[in-house]
């Protein structure tokens, strides 16, 4: 594909604008992108990791979203606003992944396939997490033992289901 | 001070290649625990008075202790190092790159002697705990590095989530906020021109391959970082295992082609490797690259029986002793390329030398 402007150089540059509802698309090639003031990236810098990782927090937001986050939504503890992790790829302090729960649950699943944790637990005000990790095991065994109609294993586990939860009171 | 060790020798604990077990293709193994202070500012965001608590905090909770792992370490801020000498422990892979551009005084490595357990203070995270050793050898680098973490948590307040885990600054490494890597040396894979099939079925399995330098960092000697991409929904035992099992079967493809290679081109590979070995020990000028290069072959070769009197070790240490802080290290002074090209030359003909005065 030839450059729209000047017909001469191969097309590098393309990009999708969206006005009013209706989309137009644009090939140049670098030279004439820079003209019309455009700005050319550093594409390896583009595909850094930050990046990459910035670009998941937004895009389940439209612009008018970003901007009312941006504005209200600001860690309490830290001051870092989403805007500012979206272009760092980085969250301020712990208490960011509770205020921005919400947003960082997609980005979550598409890194790791998944959002929930499994492994160590420090045992440190760990406890209670351990209890709770071992009733979620018990349920999921209920489960299975239901499916597979074998109701007097049922029975035990929702016994001891019932004991393990005592600990947490 | 113990820590010299790291910054006056070339050897560190990971270059022992006789205790190692795979290590004529597995060089090393290291497992990185990420932890952070809880409510703590995370370390990109750290000014000099937070970044100062910081690190106090880490400092006493590591005093506390009198466990004899932590009781070997020593501290060393960045402020207190110049940046040849940083730059030292990243060619020891000891460090990350980006690490060692601060010269910060909350800033520094937490390390024991012989370099098998080495914590990064205030890089990415708070508290980076790492420990490396020879071969493959992962579930021992995780007990060791496990070990510290569970000493240091006695005293400090880790930043942890029950359904996310630990919390990490980048979330790429939240919930276990460990990775798994393995150096690997896989010269018959790149020369029988499967690396990027092998390479692109691993990263289906949810694993990374990298230059020897971490993230970013260019394929020399034909060596390979190996990790473990997802940080979350897998436990670190899994996360061990399925590196274990990934590496298993990389190490299991070389040694075939390696064997198909001696059995049907034995002396174009016989030559290979003598060539390299010839020129290592009478160049006068090398640079890095090519001496990399070089060493690979040697390398291969002494793996492979061919060079009896090379021990692997000495080739491990070479390959950090031919990097340019260390090479200006050992000449007290800085240098131009062309002038580290003649030391990196000179370093190895003394060093192949000396190997082969011992062993007659």
């Amino acid at each position: 594909m030839y450059c729209e402007e000047c017909k001469q150089r191969p097309a590098t540059v393309h990009f999708t604008q969206v006005y009013n509802g209706k989309t137009v698309e644009t090939h140049l090639c670098q030279q004439c992108y820079a003209q019309k003031g455009g700005i050319i990236f550093d594409v390896a810098k583009q595909l850094s990791l930050p990046n990459l990782l910035g670009s998941f927090f937004v895009s389940n937001y439209n612009l008018q979203d970003m901007k009312s986050l941006s504005r209200t939504g600001s860690c309490p503890n830290c001051g870092m606003k989403l805007s500012d992790i979206s272009t760092t790829g980085r969250l301020g302090c712990s208490e960011c992944y509770t205020v921005f729960e919400k947003e960082l649950e997609p980005t979550l699943r598409r890194v790791h396939g998944d959002s929930r944790h499994v492994g160590k637990v420090p045992a440190r005000g760990g406890e209670k997490v351990m209890v709770k990790k071992k009733i979620e095991g018990l349920k999921y065994q209920l489960q299975k033992a239901i499916a597979a109609e074998d109701y007097e294993k049922a029975a035990e586990i929702r016994d001891e289901i019932k004991d393990t939860e005592k600990k947490l009171d | 001070m113990k820590a010299d060790n790291l910054l006056n020798r070339n050897f560190v604990r990971w270059m022992a290649a006789d205790e190692g077990p795979e290590s004529d293709i597995v060089v090393s193994s290291r497992i990185r625990l990420a932890r952070n202070l809880d409510l703590m500012p995370f370390s990109h965001l750290l000014d000099q008075e937070d970044g100062k608590k910081c690190l106090q905090e880490i400092e006493k909770a590591w005093k506390k202790r009198d466990n004899k792992d932590l009781l070997e370490m020593e501290l060393l801020t960045f402020n207190q190092l110049t940046a040849l000498e940083r730059q030292m422990l990243v060619e020891k892979h000891l460090i990350s790159p980006n690490h060692a551009e601060s010269a910060d005084s909350f800033r520094g490595v937490l390390a024991n002697p012989d370099g098998s357990l080495v914590i990064m203070i205030n890089e990415e995270d708070h508290l980076r705990i790492q420990c490396f050793l020879p071969g493959l050898q992962l579930e021992e680098c995780y007990r060791r590095a496990q070990k510290i973490d569970d000493e240091l948590e006695e005293n400090l307040n880790f930043a942890f989530d029950e359904r996310r885990g630990y919390l990490t600054s980048c979330p790429t490494n939240v919930g276990t906020g460990m990775r798994a890597s393995v150096m690997l040396h896989l010269p018959a894979i790149v020369f029988s021109g499967q690396t990027n099939h092998i390479f692109h079925n691993i990263a289906q399995l949810g694993m990374t391959v990298r230059g020897i330098y971490g993230e970013g960092t260019e394929v020399v000697g034909n060596f390979f970082q190996l990790s473990n991409q997802i940080t979350l929904g897998q436990s670190e035992e899994d996360i061990i295992n399925n590196l274990n099992s990934i590496t298993i079967r990389v190490v299991e493809q070389e040694r075939l082609i390696r064997e198909r290679l001696a059995e049907e081109m034995k002396y174009q590979l016989e030559d290979r490797v003598g060539r390299a070995f010839g020129i290592l020990s009478s160049a006068r000028v090398l640079n890095s690259n090519e001496a990399m290069a070089l060493l690979s072959d040697v390398r291969l070769g002494a793996d492979m029986g061919m060079l009896a009197k090379i021990k692997p070790y000495v080739l491990n240490e070479l390959v950090v002793a031919i990097r340019p802080a260390h090479l200006q290290k050992k000449a007290g002074k800085e240098m131009d390329a062309f002038h580290r090209d003649v030391k990196r030359a000179e370093v190895i003909q003394e060093r192949l030398a000396q190997t082969r005065e011992q062993s007659n």
